[in-house]
């Protein structure tokens, strides 16, 4: 009997704990629901060409999730990352998209790093209708049209004539009047939008061609590219290339003793603290594109704070030891990301993409708010020139005086250096 | 926009571009233009070569093509021990085709990643002296950037041809290319003289990385821009031809200048690979070839 008892008492033992299981499982089901990982995903450049900003674009994008988390999530809910290396090839993008939303079914997709990286993610994201941040795309969405697709570069509406409107504006005000001009660029997206826009740029400028030519993105010497151009004897030379053949370009026109009157444009990587350690006073007289720059009137809330946590991880992480170009920018497009899921107070697409639409962010490299295409509403393009640079110390690059915004005149901390031969003396 | 000066300032940088792809194809004619094995992880260690010359420049200010040189012997047993590795495991087995290359290009991968790990993604450059300088000579202009590694790709074919031309391992390497199995029934070792030839071609890779990192900044996986490119040197020269290589060399670089500078720079790789394929169709052995 006692047995038998005691065997009955584990039986109503058990029904009870499982009850009690049943219970528990079902009062926590919602509260697990509500903290389940925001999860967002990517491509990023990490091998490749293009890693040394793609690894640096992630650091920020990391520094911004853990702030985020600690202050308790988006939605409530702690925000993950779900990336992969694209190793800076088109061809992989969309292997990497498709993954994203249909094995990791993320909430929500950015873009990887560049124009070339972000054309084959734009037909995915408009079959699907979800809202794409991109990171430093040039006119990506021109054909599209796309009414969820929102760029954090400053390119403005009409990003491929906005990206070289400034450098052409100061050609038009030089006195006396400048006359001819060369392009050349890469064999790539990027460059061809940027030659594009300048081709437009340079007939207000009233310049006239001399020298219109592309090279091969593997050029390995510049010199007879810089010879041909140098022959044409041109005003303004305007370059649109990527970080190494930047670096190619100013090296060859050192050696070759190519001076026009203006020189720079649309040169990725010169704003690297990499090459601007090796390259030094070579330079100076350059008049480039930039989007953000260490001069006082551009010193927006939140930006030194964010800087200091890269300058302290960047180092171990083997990327650009100031990252003044393109970090705050991935950091500022979280943000706005960020904003916009809280505002909107859902994760839906719909929802998301409205709010990015309609309302404006505080980010910190300023105020952005979209157009209608995705680009900002009024572009913020700078024009900075290379000044006063003295050996290859990093340190005097960290601050101001050495990029001086010349353009937009809202911006403007210095003046320019005319001509180019004056600013090497 | 033609002038006798473009034309002479056109061919002069082609001839520099040429001493320096000599420089980074020698390893490839060796390898496989001697020994037939299709390395081609190559660049990657040129890559590696190039961030060895790095570590050590910026440590101790050394100049990149002396610490280039220094570091031969450590790409030397490099090369010895791959293929030791690559014999054991594929040649010996008959196997080494298709399985052999994709030994090497694994051994691309992993090269590529151990170079990510150890110094990041971000680019590299040096400073020297004779960097983004030039001298005239009349209305001539050198670049020293290219000039040095130039000199410094003619002396090191130079060297390489004189080794296999004139000293006793140089001749049995040129032998077990011709046939193995004859200089195995003379009682030489071909696997041990395939060795050495191996560690020699890899040796190069150095004094090759040396001379890149003082033309173009470097990331881990640029070498794979090279892979065509010095495998096109090879072929185009003739394989196993030393002077072949670097006549291939110079010619290449010739067009690649001239189309540069005068019918647009983007015809410069269509028409380099142009010339291969029409001296291929002329002379499948290539320019120099047996």
């Amino acid at each position: 009997m006692v047995r038998k008892g005691t065997g009955g008492m584990h039986v109503w033992a058990l029904v009870g704990a499982l009850l009690g299981a049943l219970m528990l499982a079902i009062a926590l089901a919602p509260v697990s629901q509500a903290a389940s990982p925001l999860r967002i995903g990517f491509g990023m450049a990490l091998t490749g060409g293009l890693a040394a900003n793609g690894k640096a674009a992630l650091l920020a994008m990391e520094i911004w999730r853990d702030e985020v988390n600690k202050n308790g999530g988006l939605l409530g809910r702690p925000v993950e990352f779900v990336y992969y290396d694209d190793q800076t090839k088109p061809a992989s993008v969309p292997g990497i998209y498709t993954k994203l939303l249909d094995i990791d079914k993320v909430d929500f997709v950015v873009s990887g790093y560049g124009t070339n990286l972000i054309a084959p993610v734009m037909p995915i994201v408009i079959e699907r209708n979800l809202v794409l941040m991109g990171l430093f795309g040039l006119a990506n969405n021109e054909k599209f049209n796309y009414p969820y697709y929102f760029q954090i570069g400053p390119n403005g509406p009409e990003p491929a004539k906005e990206f070289s409107k400034a450098f052409f504006e100061l050609a038009a005000a030089q006195n006396p009047k400048l006359r001819t001009v060369a392009l050349t660029g890469a064999d790539a997206e990027f460059p061809h939008s940027a030659l594009t826009g300048a081709r437009e740029n340079l007939k207000q400028a009233g310049l006239e061609v001399v020298y219109d030519r592309t090279y091969p993105p593997t050029t390995t010497d510049f010199t007879p590219i810089v010879r041909a151009i140098k022959a044409t004897n041109p005003d303004v030379v305007f370059v649109a290339s990527y970080p190494p053949d930047s670096v190619g370009m100013v090296l060859a026109a050192h050696e070759v003793g190519l001076q026009p009157k203006l020189f720079g444009g649309g040169m990725v990587g010169l704003q690297f603290a990499t090459f601007q350690t090796k390259l030094g006073p070579k330079l100076n007289g350059l008049v480039n594109y930039d989007f953000w720059v260490p001069e006082p009137t551009l010193n927006f809330p939140g930006i030194n704070e964010f800087l200091k946590k890269y300058q302290a991880q960047a180092e171990k992480q083997g990327v650009d030891p100031l990252g003044h170009y393109l970090p705050p920018w991935a950091y500022a497009m979280m943000q706005v990301l960020g904003q916009a899921i809280e505002g909107a107070k859902s994760a839906d697409q719909k929802a998301v993409g409205e709010y990015l639409r309609a309302q404006a962010f505080d980010t910190i490299v300023g105020k952005v708010k979209f157009g209608s295409n995705g680009e900002w509403d009024k572009p913020r393009v700078l024009l900075v020139q290379y000044q006063n640079i003295q050996g290859t110390d990093l340190g005097q690059f960290a601050g101001p005086g050495k990029r001086v915004v010349l353009l937009p005149a809202v911006w403007k901390s210095g003046s320019l250096i005319y001509p180019y031969a004056e600013a090497l003396k | 926009m033609f002038s006798f000066d473009l034309l002479a300032n056109a061919v002069v940088a082609g001839i520099l571009l040429g001493g320096f792809y000599a420089a980074v194809s020698l390893g490839i004619s060796v390898t496989f233009g001697l020994l037939d094995v299709a390395n081609i992880a190559h660049p990657v260690f040129i890559i590696a070569g190039a961030y060895a010359v790095y570590a050590v420049h910026t440590a101790f200010a050394l100049d990149p093509i002396l610490a280039g040189l220094l570091f031969t012997p450590l790409f030397y047993g490099l090369g010895v021990v791959i293929y030791r590795i690559y014999y054991v495991s594929f040649e010996r087995a008959g196997e080494q085709s298709l399985r052999g290359l994709v030994f090497f290009f694994g051994l691309l991968f992993i090269a590529e990643v151990s170079l990510i790990l150890a110094y990041g993604v971000d680019y590299r450059m040096i400073e020297a002296p004779y960097i983004g300088r030039s001298v005239s000579i009349g209305p001539i202009g050198i670049s020293l950037r290219l000039g040095v590694p130039c000199v410094v790709g003619l002396l090191l074919t130079l060297a390489l041809h004189l080794f296999l031309a004139k000293t006793f391992y140089g001749k049995a390497i040129m032998a077990v290319s011709q046939d193995s199995l004859a200089l195995r029934l003379m009682g030489a070792n071909p696997i041990q003289i395939k060795t050495i030839a191996f560690g020699l071609g890899m040796a190069t890779a150095s004094l090759a990385g040396a001379l890149l990192i003082v033309i173009v900044p470097i990331e881990p996986s640029m070498g794979r821009e090279y892979i065509g490119r010095v495998f096109a040197i090879t072929v185009l020269g003739g394989m196993g031809s030393i002077g072949g290589t670097l006549a291939a060399a110079l010619i290449l670089g010739v067009a690649e200048s001239l189309t540069s500078t005068f019918s647009g720079p983007s015809w410069a790789l269509a028409v380099s690979f142009g010339i291969l394929l029409l001296a291929l169709a002329v002379r499948p052995s290539g320019l120099f070839g047996r």
